[in-house]
């Protein structure tokens, strides 16, 4: 038939190509992997590269097709390919006028348990001081309403929040109370162990349909090491509560978090299978930041980047052999960078986003009315570093506060697409920036790159996602599924 | 295959047809409404049937002379009251384009068309049948107003710019509940005035089904056969998404596209993640397809694995995906929770096989065109022992 054209009749000429902005890496001896402006990513071979380097990829090349679909490369009179960028980069930032939706009050400092890795330095004497008072607690509340975001979620954290109960539900009643007229979607959360928890508190976030979230940090002998309290039974309190918290309030009214010690090192399997006994279907894998008793005990320093992600790839390939057998499991941390890899959605996740979450993922008003950027940023003051105090609710308006600099000079400073060795890595799309963490140890916003731990750890975790989803199908189609959580 | 077009066995009019476009009605329907309606004829006494402008009588039906009549053949029996019929001025040729008890209307405004997809199953032609939007209109104005669902297909109905319009805009206030479903190519969406001009129809029941056939230029251009293709139709589903118009995106799946089905669901997974449906779509060996089966002809069999992969990939990011006119024994079993009854019923057709097949109930069937080419692999699944007679066959040559 005459009256059609070949394929070959619409391709452009090889020199036509014009570059967009992408980033490289390479990956071994012969794969390099290329991320579009947005995080789209392809595999290269080394050839390949070269080729596209060199303007010298032919024509009828099927790289072309690839480097055009993910908008690499286009012809120089093209809009589209802009326009597409535009759009998915204007996704991927479309939280930011939102501003900060998570408000955490830390209701007290003080815990009856004594954790070595604490992380908050929590209180153990009895000590009314380090319990927030009502005054603060309505500044506070203040604060959070004046944050534009149409989403208000009030985190209520220690210590051990249930120490002070009756600010908590004094708070609730009365945000619940503002929020007739502000019309928020809004949602309380208690992070609290469970080992304080009664009928009264059970009621009270049945009726106001709070949301509890706890730690657990695998088999009993394990948990109880890592989280000593009087009688030695945390573990049992904690699986009792979660269960009580699944009947009373349902099954997805309770999540638990784990904190990796030297000793969960290795028993990655059995942790997990401990959070399959209590029915929970997630797991976060978090390694130990370097906050609070974490230092002093010398927790934090007893395993190396090396260690934990030897024990996260553990973990996660556990899971997947779950999610094999039919068992819905999923891996949090791996789920938010998925989302970040394969999505152009950007679920803000305060340590791992860019600007940095500080103050505009979490503000955090502490016993005593300090406002801290973030919770790390007020386990750093109880460290005598008070960098990302933002100031006191009782001295300075929200407008001074939001507008310290000590929240915009490290959002500013951190920003990926500026910071040295972030701007130019292949990685940033999935990245973000963590001024907190590198100003506890490298003494500023930034950090060394190649020193950085986080750096390290969030490389490697990077590759290893890529390398499964591009090798295995059914690794491809579980990290698909949980993009789209 | 259901006759939609045919010749009538014997016309007795007294001048030529003063319209082209009548609904039928029967002898119990009938009411004071007359106009455009012609009264179809079962078995009636000529003397118990009220005054109608036109009738329309079957099998060796005649009347008497002074009444207006069209004598259909048997084939088209199964007209009952409430269809629609178009018929040439002369009364000679009838075109069914409305059966009440099909969920599947779709109504064709134009054989004029922008592209040359290498696969058409409608040829394009160039010359003006404006004639087929003034008989749409008239189509909806005969409508009842509960009507659930239409289809205007084309050809490229946006060539008509304000004209479908206003056509989309009188089907949003004669049939407001009805679902309606345009096929276009959205190239002229990428003009934003046009865009505009169909969001301000803001009929919420409105949706446009464009189809994409690459993950850039190079491919898509070449299988419309048409430079620009892709960025002009990818612009203007950007400006329908903008103004929150309601997308779906097709993908005929053939030899061209089969082996690029993941990067496509990709692109539009990461590009387009706004849009209400993804459909890919199997081959329907006619018109262009027919001529070019070399270039397009892929037994589906070939290409299950891009398939499984491209629907996982729309279904876990979120997309409402489905699988049209393939049959099941040719899809991998992964890919048979999307697969969808697809073809409009009129031209779906079975497979000797499928008298014995126990998921037949299930399962879309053919185009009739699979009689010119179809897979080698069609089998029976799970075969049952009593041979079904209930549907209709292939006309296969041997």
């Amino acid at each position: 038939m005459s009256k059609f054209r070949h394929a070959e009749a619409f391709v452009p000429a090889s020199d036509a190509w014009e570059l967009l902005p992408f980033r490289f890496e390479r990956l071994d001896l012969d794969r390099v992997l290329v991320t579009n402006m947005v995080g789209e990513h392809l595999f290269l071979t080394g050839d390949e590269f070269a080729q596209f380097m060199g303007h010298g990829l032919p024509a009828d090349s099927p790289l072309v097709r690839r480097l055009r679909a993910k908008q690499v490369i286009r012809r120089a009179d093209e809009q589209l390919p802009l326009d597409l960028l535009a759009l998915k980069t204007r996704t991927r930032y479309s939280r930011l006028p939102y501003f900060t939706g998570l408000h955490i009050f830390v209701i007290s400092l003080r815990c009856e348990h004594s954790c070595p890795y604490c992380q908050v330095s929590r209180q153990s004497q009895d000590k009314r001081r380090f319990d927030m008072s009502a005054e603060t607690a309505e500044r506070a509340l203040d604060a959070a309403f004046r944050s534009p975001s149409p989403y208000l979620k009030i985190e209520f954290q220690g210590g051990e929040p249930l120490l002070n109960f009756d600010l908590i539900k004094e708070v609730v009643t009365e945000a619940e109370r503002r929020n007739e007229s502000e019309g928020r979607d809004l949602s309380f959360v208690i992070a609290t162990n469970l080992a304080l928890l009664d009928d009264e508190v059970l009621e009270f976030c049945r009726e106001h349909d709070v949301y509890i979230s706890t730690s657990l940090d695998g088999p009993a002998d394990l948990h109880n090491k890592n989280r000593p309290r009087p009688g030695n039974d945390s573990w049992e309190r904690a699986v009792a509560g979660i269960r009580r918290v699944r009947e009373t309030l349902g099954i997805d009214r309770v999540s638990a978090l784990m904190t990796t010690t030297e000793g969960s090192l290795g028993r990655a399997k059995e942790i997990i299978d401990c959070y399959l006994e209590q029915g929970l279907r997630e797991i976060f894998l978090r390694s130990l930041s370097p906050y609070g008793f974490a230092i002093k005990t010398k927790s934090y320093g007893a395993y190396g980047a090396d260690r934990w992600l030897a024990f996260y790839e553990e973990g996660l390939d556990y899971i997947l052999e779950l999610n094999r057998r039919g068992v819905a499991f999923t891996e949090i941390y791996a789920a938010i960078i998925l989302k970040k890899m394969l999505t152009n959605d950007d679920p803000g996740y305060v340590d791992l986003t860019s600007p940095s979450g500080i103050g505009i993922g979490a503000l955090v008003y502490n016993y005593d009315g300090d406002v801290y950027a973030s919770d790390e940023g007020r386990m750093l003051a109880e460290m005598q570093d008070t960098t990302f105090r933002l100031g006191n609710l009782h001295e300075h308006t929200w407008e001074e506060l939001i507008l310290s600099s000590a929240l915009l000079e490290p959002l500013e400073q951190s920003f990926t697409l500026s910071a040295p060795m972030c701007s130019d890595c292949a990685f940033e799309p999935f990245c973000g920036a963590d001024p907190v963490y590198h100003q506890a140890t490298a003494g500023d916003y930034l950090g060394r790159k190649p020193l950085s731990a986080f750096c390290q750890r969030n490389m490697h975790i990077f590759k290893v996602l890529l390398n499964r989803y591009e090798s295995d199908p059914f690794a491809r189609e579980i990290f698909l599924g949980w993009s789209g959580r | 295959m259901i006759a939609l077009w045919g010749r009538a066995e014997q016309v007795q009019l007294s001048a030529p047809l003063s319209r082209s476009v009548w609904r039928l009605t029967d002898y119990d329907s009938a009411t004071a409404e007359r106009s455009a309606r012609a009264l179809l004829v079962y078995d009636e006494p000529e003397e118990a049937l009220p005054e109608f402008e036109l009738y329309i009588t079957r099998q060796g039906r005649t009347l008497s002379e002074g009444r207006n009549f069209i004598q259909l053949p048997e084939r088209f029996d199964y007209l009952s009251a409430d269809d629609v019929l178009r018929l040439s001025p002369n009364g000679e040729r009838v075109n069914v384009i409305w059966r009440h008890d099909s969920v599947q209307n779709s109504v064709l405004l134009t054989e004029r068309c922008d592209h040359y997809c290498l696969m058409c199953s409608q040829p394009p032609k160039d010359a003006n049948d404006d004639a087929l939007l003034d008989d749409a209109f008239d189509l909806v104005r005969l409508l009842p107003p509960h009507t659930s669902e239409i289809g205007f297909t084309g050809g490229e109905p946006t060539l008509y710019g304000g004209r479908l319009i206003e056509l989309l805009r009188l089907c949003r206030n004669l049939i407001p509940d009805a679902a309606v479903h345009v096929l276009s190519n959205g190239r002229r969406f990428s003009d934003l005035n046009f865009a505009v001009s169909w969001a301000n129809i803001a009929n919420p029941n409105l949706m446009v089904g464009i189809p994409l056939y690459g993950a850039e230029p190079a491919l898509h251009d070449y299988v419309v056969q048409s430079e620009g293709a892709f960025n002009t139709t990818v612009a203007g589903i950007l400006n329908l998404a903008q103004l929150e118009q309601r997308i779906e995106i097709r993908v005929v799946v053939h030899k061209q596209t089969a082996p690029h089905l993941v990067e496509i669901a990709d692109f539009i997974s990461r590009n387009l993640p706004f849009v209400e449906q993804v459909a890919l779509m199997g081959l329907e060996t006619i018109g262009f397809a027919r001529a070019n089966l070399a270039d397009v002809w892929i037994d589906p069999v070939d290409y299950q694995m891009e398939l499984v992969e491209a629907v996982t990939l729309l279904d876990r990011k979120g997309l409402n995906t489905m699988i049209y006119n393939h049959p099941l024994c040719l899809i991998d079993r992964k890919a048979w929770p999307y697969a969808v009854r697809s073809i409009s019923d009129w031209k779906n057709e079975y497979h000797p096989e499928c008298l014995r097949c126990s998921v037949a109930n299930d399962c879309g069937g053919f185009f009739y065109s699979a009689k010119y080419r179809h897979s080698d692999h069609i089998k029976a699944i799970d075969p049952v022992d009593q041979r079904r007679n209930d549907l209709p066959l292939l006309a296969l040559s041997n």
